[in-house]
């Protein structure tokens, strides 16, 4: 299936190169440069490029082309989740899946890219079971490691592999055991000129962070269950006790996961807890507009809106921006021209303001679009739709577990539209 | 040793630098560096006997490696640490060797002997990646060791080694596909595994191998669907797809009922034509199957099973299963993928990118599975602009009267865009809204007018496409926009654009008479520096003009041509001769000429403006070829659907005699009985060690419940006198005690018999029971209390009769009569009472359990019954709620008299089990007697006259009845709700009868168990117009609880809701086909008046079922 694996750089830079098969050789990555060129920026880069002899599928993640080459048929969204789990394993490996991290970590890489495929067929993708085989690197065991002269090997035998649930390793111990849920939600939206809202949903999705001895097996309940409209699993939940009684029931993998995906039912109306109040206009014939935006809490349950910032892409003709904002601070980059305001806490008594003048190249045409506003927020402790667990309970193990459960709403893909 | 940290990262450059950092020895260097120059460091730390040194050494070899440099040279040192006992340096030694292996053959066969020792070991895990290390290695000289290792593997004790042995297979398929027929074998034999650890990766190893061997799935179809969820997420892709493809060449399309709703019969005659000579009876059951189309359970099984899949976090499952269902579920059931594939729009980009092109295809066939989601594919500026032109197409195929307001209002937002690919597209979108929905045409027309004053001139040129497009639909009345259009020929660039305004003037030049000449001019001026396309244009134009307007245009016409008659481009020289030859008259043009106005002034059809997307559904969605558009190495075609379904029992698996023999019963008895076969199927791969107990039991119980109701029919049907099959039944039943233990509760039903394996238990309960009730059983006296003990070895002894079946079965008619209070007078007396009384008293214990078939004898718990639920009723089929039937007393009617049938009479009655293949329908048990001296032959229903709604599923045929004979067998007919009598046509070889069969109303519904709570809340609901009362006097022998709920019971399909108050009683059933609620309250007041309530809906029904239960509570 997946013949060979390219790490690419932004600037072209072919580092790291695994094959699974015979040796596909590097020229094939020309075929990919090609396409890069010819693509505006790396987002247009098509996923999926045919060459004469391969095909190539690439993702881009952290400044990295991951690209891979495939000689038959396969499904494309197979080889894309592939490389977006390898991404996703340097990730947990290393805390960042950038390219000095890789450069660094590159016998551990090819370690885990041999475990992760067998002739191209993935093997174990599942991070317990790779990190019995391979251990992540940590400061202490680098400096133990360089002193000591043993390796990152397991020495174990990897018995989760064997086991009926591959996701979990095999002998957990911890001396606090503990059990956090977060229940993250999004609000995706997009809100129109006059402020109304043309189209919101909230997505959510339920980390966990698992430590507990042995083989616990847990279950945890809702207080509103139905709010759930479309739910995607991590393979540990038994789907069928969720299809009759709405409890997720479950042995959990070790560590950090992601329980559940979610989307709440578009029935249900999404409260909007932002408004944003804008102006952001051009004069014909002189090369400047005005710009004004205000921002102010709406619908938040009665809990404050914080990590408030505005993106703004103004157009091409934008050359600077004169703001005075009456809280936090704004940044104009010039080259990419994207306004960041940071604006931080919004409070009720006073509304934060960003307003001024907007400097354009002399000569050029006035700008016909306005630039649309991108906001991101986070409220604590809350989640907008409601959702609320119910409780956890845990079989399988004698001792008690600490239990904790968080809620926090942020902004998805809000967009407002001037 | 402090500097190694550096080395991991420094790689193999500074190696290459030579310098000695770890040449401890100069001498020795200095030896090997006259021979190798590079890497004698690393080979010295190879060949040292400390490990860390090896290590180290190793780590930077495999960074070099990596980087994509040649560490080739190195392999002799490399290779002689394959049997380090560091695991670290042995892996990497692992990864060097398959990396270098192909290149240094006789090299690498050094390593050999090691991985055939790992093979032995005892831990499995060292076997396994023994054996993966050693397929790795693509050296053609030991393929014949590799397929030993791989045979061997194969039966490995361990499925993780098993798992190892499939992906060895295609390793070797590739290195030598002399081995094929081998390695078919092998995989033949792990397709038969039944762990989920090896599932994925063998049908993984069949894929490549050997995929049009799709006849070595049959036996493993079954298995594959029930492991499905239990296998790892990738093994998962590769199956579901595999899947696809084999339900795509066995089973028949869902959808046809539709499409060959003309062709139908003729289709059944060919079919009747071929099969002839070889079964007769599958041939009736394919006929059966073909009129109205009856799912292949197989074919249902699949769907199931990968439905819950659709929830998975892997967006390349969840695409597997959404192309499976596009692909092979019936229409109504394709929507449920709509809801997951919108999810996954959250998601990596690259992954949007993949899942919209499939959403594309797919919207364009079933537009109205994604139309709920609309507003999901609405563009966001932030959005890469491939993502926008793609959900640009989604929005536009979306498209409809209804909705197109809005989608033009978002259109017009997307227009002003800074992204102007993306504005050019949203113009052609609007186009291809425009032409699709009339309505709008005209609105999008001024609107895409409007914007040919644009800034930019990308916009405009991309309008003036789209708005030539669209006046070719209706030229006649947008002279004004052509005049427009021809105006901005003198801004304009861009060349498509300045050539479809010429043709548009060109082509409607009579709605323009003044300015085309003056178009032409300015062109004709400007010729030389336009692009080709341009060129062409004006070429076209002037000739145009010359067959309309000669006197103006003659000599700019001359002109052009003879500019073109020197043009660099061939074509357009080309283009000019020929355009000169067919206008210019001359004397030799002849007969051309004269036609000339006809060629180019013709009515030309409006363009089709089309999605690419259009019939890329020929290609399995989710496939890289369907992305790319073009059959990619080593696709897989997705066969249409077969016209003839082949036979499903090669999917049998439990006994192999039967896939061998051909000898009819056998056959009949398959044919018959789907059902029974599929269980048996099933049953195996339930097994596997973890799959989930729930998936077991859901399996087990739909296997029970619709044997059960077969069985259940031809038992009572039967009176033991179905010899023929009955030994052979027997036997199956032996085979199959375990699952008898399931079946028993609920097929004991028209008889006191209870079930077997629980009958510990409920005696437990009972006692328990009946101690609780004490206080209300000495309320009620003494008497009953004796009765007790009595009953309980009573009840047993009654079961232990019924464990022989040939006995029940023959005793059964006359129990049934017994139980049957309208025609029961002459049953002994004796006899009665106890029956009576033992139900009496199970009626005292069990008040308390709701489902319970109040007037049955059979004894089950309430924790019992409870269970039961789960087991039995998952069955996809039926309403979750809805019960088994309560079997009180059956009521037979007549069919067909003995005297009018000529010697055939024909009884039935509705045996109220759940009709499996339509959970709308009511059974209907059929019994046929051959009264005559001769065979009836070929038995069957044909020309139902229905009333619109309608609906019925007949039976198989029976081949033959012969004299003295009798059979049975079960028809499902959908009443809709309604008493009106289903009217066919009985026919057999020589006769045919008409017959009607009209429901009591009180079998147009099926019990459904509720709570007190729930029957209360339900009964509120119903109140006012849909609720019924009447008041009633109880006669003397209707005065004790059971004969009350017998009563009800036998009069209509409902079962008991438990009920706090003593003097009154409630059932509730639901109708079958609306599934529409009826609740029944029956009061009892002072002296043997009586109140009775009906609450439903369905006035009408309530009605007659009022009038239906008085009476026989009067009787």
């Amino acid at each position: 299936m997946i013949h060979s694996l390219f790490l690419i750089n932004c600037s072209g830079d072919i580092f790291l190169e695994k094959h699974w098969k015979s040796v596909v050789s590097q020229s094939v990555c020309d075929y990919f440069f090609e396409a890069q060129e010819k693509a505006a920026d790396v987002e247009n880069v098509p996923p999926v490029i045919s060459t004469p002899h391969h095909y190539l599928i690439s993702i881009y993640r952290e400044k990295i082309f991951f690209v891979s080459v495939i000689q038959t048929e396969v499904p494309p969204l197979f080889v894309i989740e592939f490389l977006h789990r390898v991404a996703d394993t340097f990730q947990d490996y290393f805390g960042e899946c950038s390219e000095t991290a890789i450069k660094d970590n590159v016998v551990i890489v090819y370690e885990l890219l041999e475990e992760m495929l067998d002739n191209g067929f993935p093997l174990a993708t599942e991070s317990n079971i790779l990190k019995e085989l391979i251990k992540p690197p940590t400061i202490l065991r680098s400096v133990v490691n360089s002193i000591t002269g043993s390796s990152n090997m397991g020495e174990t035998l990897p018995t989760g592999q064997l086991s009926n649930i591959p996701w979990r390793r095999a002998v957990v111990k911890y001396t606090n055991n503990e059990a956090y849920f977060d229940v993250i939600e999004e609000i995706d939206a997009i809100i129109d000129k006059s402020g109304s809202t043309v189209f919101a949903e909230i997505q959510g999705v339920i980390d966990s962070c698992i430590k507990l001895s042995g083989m616990p097996d847990l279950s945890l309940s809702f207080m509103n269950p139905r709010l759930l409209d479309d739910v995607s699993f991590h393979p540990c939940i038994r789907f069928k006790r969720w299809e009759s009684e709405r409890v997720l029931s479950f042995i959990p993998p070790d560590g950090n996961f992601r329980l559940l995906s979610y989307r709440v039912s578009a029935q249900n109306l999404v409260a909007i807890p932002v408004y944003v109040k804008h102006m952001i206009s051009f004069k014909e014939n002189s090369s400047s507009g005005r710009f004004d935006v205000t921002i102010g809490p709406k619908q938040n349950m009665g809990k404050t809106v914080e990590g408030v910032i505005v993106t703004v892409h103004m157009p091409k003709a934008v050359l600077n921006m004169n703001l005075t904002s009456t809280q936090g601070s704004y940044t104009f980059d010039p080259v990419l021209k994207v306004l960041t305001w940071d604006i931080g806490k919004i409070t009720p008594q006073k509304l934060p303001n960003l307003k001024g003048i907007v400097n354009l190249q002399s000569g050029a045409p006035k700008p016909e679009e306005n630039p649309s506003l991108n906001i991101q927020f986070k409220i604590q402790q809350l989640a907008i739709s409601g959702l609320k667990v119910n409780r956890l309970d845990m079989f399988g193990e004698k001792y008690k577990p600490f239990k904790g459960v968080k809620y926090i709403t942020k902004a998805g893909k809000f967009q407002v539209r001037t | 040793m402090s500097a190694s940290p550096a080395y991991s990262e420094e790689k193999g450059g500074s190696s290459s630098l030579g310098e000695p950092e770890y040449g401890h020895d100069p001498a020795s260097g200095g030896i090997f560096s006259s021979d190798y120059k590079r890497h004698d460091d690393l080979k010295e730390m190879l060949d040292s006997n400390k490990d860390s040194l090896k290590l180290e050494a190793m780590k930077r070899i495999v960074a070099m490696i990596a980087r994509g440099k040649n560490a080739s040279d190195l392999f002799p040192a490399v290779v002689k640490n394959v049997a380090c006992k560091n695991i670290e340096v042995k892996k990497l030694v692992y990864v060097y060797l398959v990396r270098y292996a192909e290149e240094q053959q006789d090299l690498a066969l050094l390593s050999i002997s090691t991985f055939q020792r790992g093979l032995k070991d005892p831990n499995q895990l060292i076997r396994a990646s023994a054996l993966r290390v050693l397929s790795s290695i693509r050296v053609p000289i030991i393929v014949p060791i590799m397929m030993l290792a791989i045979k061997e593997a194969a039966s490995d004790m361990s499925p993780y080694v098993r798992k190892t042995a499939a992906h060895a297979i295609p390793k070797l398929y590739s290195l030598d596909s002399d081995q094929k027929d081998q390695l078919i074998e092998v995989i033949e034999k792990l397709l038969a595994d039944k762990t989920t650890l090896v599932a994925g990766s063998v049908v993984m190893a069949f894929e490549e191998v050997c995929p049009e061997r799709i006849d070595l799935i049959h036996k493993n179809y079954r298995k594959l669907c029930n492991l499905l969820i239990d296998v790892e997420e990738w093994g998962q892709v590769v199956i579901i797809n595999m899947l696809t493809r084999y339900a795509r060449t066995q089973f028949l399309s869902p959808n046809q009922n539709e499409s060959l709703l003309e062709e139908n019969p003729e289709k059944a005659f060919y079919g009747s034509d071929e099969e002839d000579s070889k079964d007769d009876k599958l041939d009736a059951a394919s006929l059966v199957k073909r009129k109205p189309y009856v799912m292949d359970p197989d074919h249902r099984l699949l769907l199931r099973n990968t439905k819950p899949l659709l929830q998975s976090r892997n967006a390349a499952v969840v695409m597997a299963v959404a192309q499976l269902y596009f692909h092979l579920a019936p229409k109504a059931e394709v929507g449920v993928i709509a809801k997951a594939l919108v999810r996954l729009l959250r998601s990596h980009s690259e992954v949007q990118w993949v899942v919209l092109q499939n959403v594309a295809t797919m919207s364009i066939k079933r537009r109205g599975m994604f139309e709920p989601y609309l507003k999901s594919f609405y563009i966001r500026s932030t959005d890469p602009t491939q993502i926008k032109i793609l959900k640009l197409e989604v929005l536009t195929n979306l498209a409809n009267e209804t909705n197109i307001s809005t989608i033009l209002r978002e259109f017009q937002t997307y227009i002003r865009s800074m992204d102007k690919d993306f504005v050019a597209a949203t113009i052609q979108a609007i186009g291809r809204c425009a032409t699709n929905i009339g309505k709008v045409r005209d609105t999008c027309l001024n609107g895409l007018v409007q914007l040919l004053s644009n800034r930019d001139e990308l916009v405009v040129a991309e309008s003036v496409v789209v708005i030539k497009k669209l006046l070719q639909m209706q030229p006649s009345q947008h002279s004004e926009i052509i005049k427009h259009m021809a105006k901005l020929t003198d801004n304009i660039q861009v060349p498509m654009a300045r050539a479809s305004i010429l043709w548009l003037i060109g082509e409607y030049c009579e709605h323009v008479p003044k300015i085309a000449p003056d178009v032409l001019r300015k062109m004709s001026k400007s010729f030389t520096g336009e692009e080709d396309i341009v060129k062409l244009q004006v070429i076209n134009l002037a000739a145009k003009l010359y067959l309309t307007n000669s006197k103006q245009s003659k000599l700019l016409t001359q002109y052009v041509l003879n500019l073109a008659k020197y043009d660099q481009n061939y074509d357009i020289r080309d283009r000019a001769r020929f355009i000169r030859q067919l206008i210019v008259p001359t004397e030799k043009s002849g007969a051309l000429n004269k036609y000339a106005k006809k060629l180019f002034l013709a009515q030309k059809p409006a363009p089709i403006l089309e999605s690419s997307f259009k019939d890329r559904d020929h290609f399995q969605l989710g496939s890289l070829s369907h992305l790319l558009n073009a059959k990619a190495v080593g696709y897989q075609e997705l066969p249409d659907w077969p016209d003839e379904a082949p036979d499903p029992s090669v999917r049998n698996v439990e006994v192999p005699e039967w896939t061998k023999c051909t000898s009819r019963e056998k056959r009949k008895e398959k044919v018959e009985k789907p059902f029974y076969s599929d269980s048996e199927g099933e049953s195996g791969p339930t097994e596997s060690a973890d799959s989930d107990p729930e998936s077991v039991s859901e399996t087990e119980s739909e296997s029970g419940s619709s044997s059960s109701s077969s069985e259940s029919g031809s038992d009572s049907g039967s009176r033991g006198e179905e010899s023929g099959d009955q030994s052979e039944e027997e036997e199956e039943k032996k085979k199959k005690k375990k699952k008898k233990g399931k079946e028993g509760p609920r097929k004991a039903c028209p008889e006191s018999a209870g079930s077997d394996p629980s009958e510990e238990e409920e005696e437990q309960e009972q006692g328990k029971k009946g101690k609780k009730k004490k206080p209300q059983d000495e309320g009620k006296g003494a008497s009953e209390s004796s009765w007790e003990e009595g009953s309980v070895s009573e009840s047993s002894s009654s079961k232990s009769d019924s464990g022989s079946e040939a006995e029940e079965s023959q005793s059964e008619p006359e129990s049934r009569r017994r139980t049957t209070p309208p025609s029961s007078k002459p049953a002994p007396k004796a006899s009665r009472k106890e029956t009576k009384e033992i139900s009496l008293l199970d009626l005292d214990d069990f008040t308390p359990a709701p489902p319970q078939p109040a007037s049955s004898p059979a004894i089950v718990s309430t924790s019992l019954v409870t269970d039961l639920e789960g087991l039995t009723l998952t069955n996809a089929s039926l309403a979750p709620t809805m019960l088994s039937p309560v079997f009180s007393t059956v009521k037979t009617y007549e069919l067909l008299h003995r005297m009018a049938g000529e010697g055939l009479s024909v009884e039935y009655y509705f045996n109220r089990q759940p009709f499996p293949p339509d959970p709308h329908m009511v059974a209907v048990q059929i019994q046929f007697s051959n009264n005559t001296e001769s065979e009836v032959k070929n038995l069957r229903v044909s020309e139902p006259k229905l009333v619109s709604g309608m609906r019925i599923q007949e039976f198989q045929e029976i081949e033959s009845l012969a004299p003295g004979d009798t059979a049975s067998v079960i028809m499902g007919i959908d009443f809709c709700d309604s008493t009106q009598a289903a009217n066919f046509q009985l026919c057999t070889h020589s006769r045919q009868f008409y017959v009607s069969i009209q429901p009591p109303v009180g079998e147009l519904m099926a019990p459904v168990f509720m709570s007190e709570n729930e029957f209360k809340k339900e009964q509120g609901k119903l109140t006012g117009m849909s609720e019924i009362t009447e008041k009633l006097t109880l006669p003397d022998k209707c005065q004790s609880d059971h004969t009350i709920v017998q009563r009800v019971t036998a009069a209509a399909n409902v079962s008991r809701v438990p009920c706090g108050a003593d003097n009154e009683y409630r059932f509730a059933a639901k109708t079958v086909t609306s599934g529409s609620l009826i609740l029944i309250t029956l009061e009892r007041k002072e002296g043997a008046r009586a109140h009775l309530t009906v609450n439903s809906e369905k006035m009408v029904i309530g009605t007659m079922l009022v009038q239906d239960i008085s009476q026989a509570l009067a009787q």
